[in-house]
């Protein structure tokens, strides 16, 4: 089984830079979900993948955070609370898993 | 907001959504999407995106035949791409009783025209290079089978749904209908009332709650079933697998990733949407057994949803006896998303000409009427 390999095949710029790394999502891409009314993390999530690579949001997720909270007006701490953590936070091989 | 509207959806799934369109598609644009939280919140947004027809039931086999019909062009139809990737089902069992259950399955799917068919378990190695086939005794397979992206399939009919006026209000929930003379005359939101002409139960395991709003009892029951993502890997099965002895199940997306689950029969009714610990052992141990390639493949992130359950594992469909605007649109069983087009297209002729199908007559919340009685002893 080859591991997908996961080249980098985009490129931010100064102007519009990736903000999900994992999923190589930009800044003007996020912003225009949100203005398109995708506008809760997990909505962002569910449209546009961030935050659903290998790292989980674990980059990406404080930058969407204020990407939308500064476009929504809404306080930092709420949009932060409608995350939902999924388990396992790293990714755990089905070997493990099963055990011996 | 709105204060009235030709007809009502609760619930932003995969049923409203495709509901809505096909409304709107038809001129019935007056329409109002009420969802809870947001679109694909529910059942929709977490289920695996299998659509199979290999049902045991002619009703759940006729839907999912319509709907697959109407999946095979849905992308270019919606202008998204919905991730339709038509690699089959591949149905595993391992005893004596499945295998002939299987048989009278194919029997029954090939007379409805499905084209279905038994292996044995070296031909279910053809259609899976990787499976261990000395763990199955037969398999079925039908190649007009399918999975798609259930995110995608949402965002392009309600995307295409509201370009013709269909108005969805996300984060606002139903808490009351109000019925007069055998009608729902008020939909009580947390955002203010709407009269309106039709309400349609589209709002998955919680369409008991909803239902009981208008004092309608439904057998459904909410059963959670978790599910998990793989890290992404090179493109290596276009067929989805699942098996008819410990109701595994697992495709691979377009992204590459593993996406599957497993259910357990000790499973309790509930609201309970939590992951645990177990579920991915014994994921991981059925999984390996079958493919024991997939070893090395990292678990990135397991979730659950909550299937809406009916006594006959058939949905609940068309009008309610004693309130004829109040139309049901639930009780999936966990296969909601694979019969959503063919459900909208029903529920469509009947709120446009008040055609009522025989699917319709057949799925009818009436058919419960006697063992709803004999659950009632049980319980109370």
């Amino acid at each position: 089984m080859n591991r997908r390999a996961s080249p980098v095949t985009r490129h931010g710029t100064w102007d519009d830079p990736i903000v999900c790394r994992c999923e190589e999502v930009t800044l003007s891409e996020v912003v225009r979900a949100i203005r398109e009314g995708y506008d809760t993390l997990e909505e962002l999530k569910r449209k546009l993948r961030v935050g659903m690579g290998p790292c989980q949001g674990r980059t990406c997720l404080p930058l969407l955070a204020r990407i939308l909270s500064r476009e929504t007006g809404r306080p930092l701490d709420e949009v932060m609370e409608e995350i939902s953590i999924r388990p396992p936070l790293i990714p755990i091989p089905f070997d493990l898993w099963r055990g011996r | 907001m709105k204060r009235s509207a030709d007809v009502v959806i609760i619930g932003a799934g995969v049923t409203g959504a495709a509901l809505a369109y096909e409304l709107a598609r038809r001129g019935i644009r007056d329409v109002l999407i009420f969802e809870r939280k947001f679109p694909c919140s529910g059942a929709s947004g977490r289920c695996g995106g299998g659509i199979r027809q290999q049902f045991t039931t002619p009703h759940n086999i006729r839907l999912a035949m319509e709907s697959v019909n109407r999946y095979e062009t849905l992308s270019e139809e919606l202008g998204v791409d919905i991730e339709f990737i038509q690699g089959g089902y591949l149905i595993l069992a391992e005893t004596e009783e499945e295998r002939e259950a299987q048989r009278k399955a194919v029997a029954l799917q090939n007379e409805l025209g499905l084209p279905s068919r038994l292996l044995t378990p070296r031909e279910a190695k053809e259609v899976l290079p990787l499976l261990d086939e000395t763990t199955i005794v037969s398999a079925t397979y039908c190649p007009t089978d399918a999975h798609a992206n259930p995110f995608r399939v949402v965002e392009g009919y309600l995307t295409r749904a509201r370009e013709r006026g269909v108005v969805l209000e996300k984060f606002t929930e139903v808490v009351d209908l109000e019925v007069k003379e055998g009608r729902i005359v008020k939909v009580r939101t947390s955002r203010g009332d709407v009269a309106p002409g039709t309400v349609v139960n589209a709002a998955g395991a919680w369409s008991r709650e909803i239902a009981r709003m208008a004092g309608v009892e439904l057998p459904n029951q909410p059963i959670r079933h978790e599910i998990a993502i793989t890290e992404p890997v090179e493109f290596f099965m276009d067929v989805m697998v699942i098996s008819i002895h410990n109701g595994i199940y697992f495709s691979q997306t377009k992204e590459g990733q593993i996406i599957g689950g497993i259910g357990d029969p000790e499973e309790k009714p509930g609201y309970n949407i939590s992951s645990s610990l177990g579920f991915l052992r014994r994921y991981a141990r059925e999984l390996l057994r079958y493919v024991p390639a997939l070893g090395q493949l990292s678990v990135l992130r397991q979730w659950a949803g909550l299937y809406d359950v009916t006594p006959d594992a058939q949905p609940v469909l068309g009008p309610t006896p004693g309130l004829e605007n109040f139309i049901q649109a639930n009780g999936y069983s966990g296969h909601g998303f694979m019969i959503a087009p063919a459900v909208a297209r029903h529920l469509a002729d009947y709120i446009e000409k008040g055609i009522v199908s025989e699917i319709l007559e057949k799925l009818s919340l009436e058919r419960f009427k006697e063992e709803i009685r004999g659950e009632a002893f049980v319980v109370g």
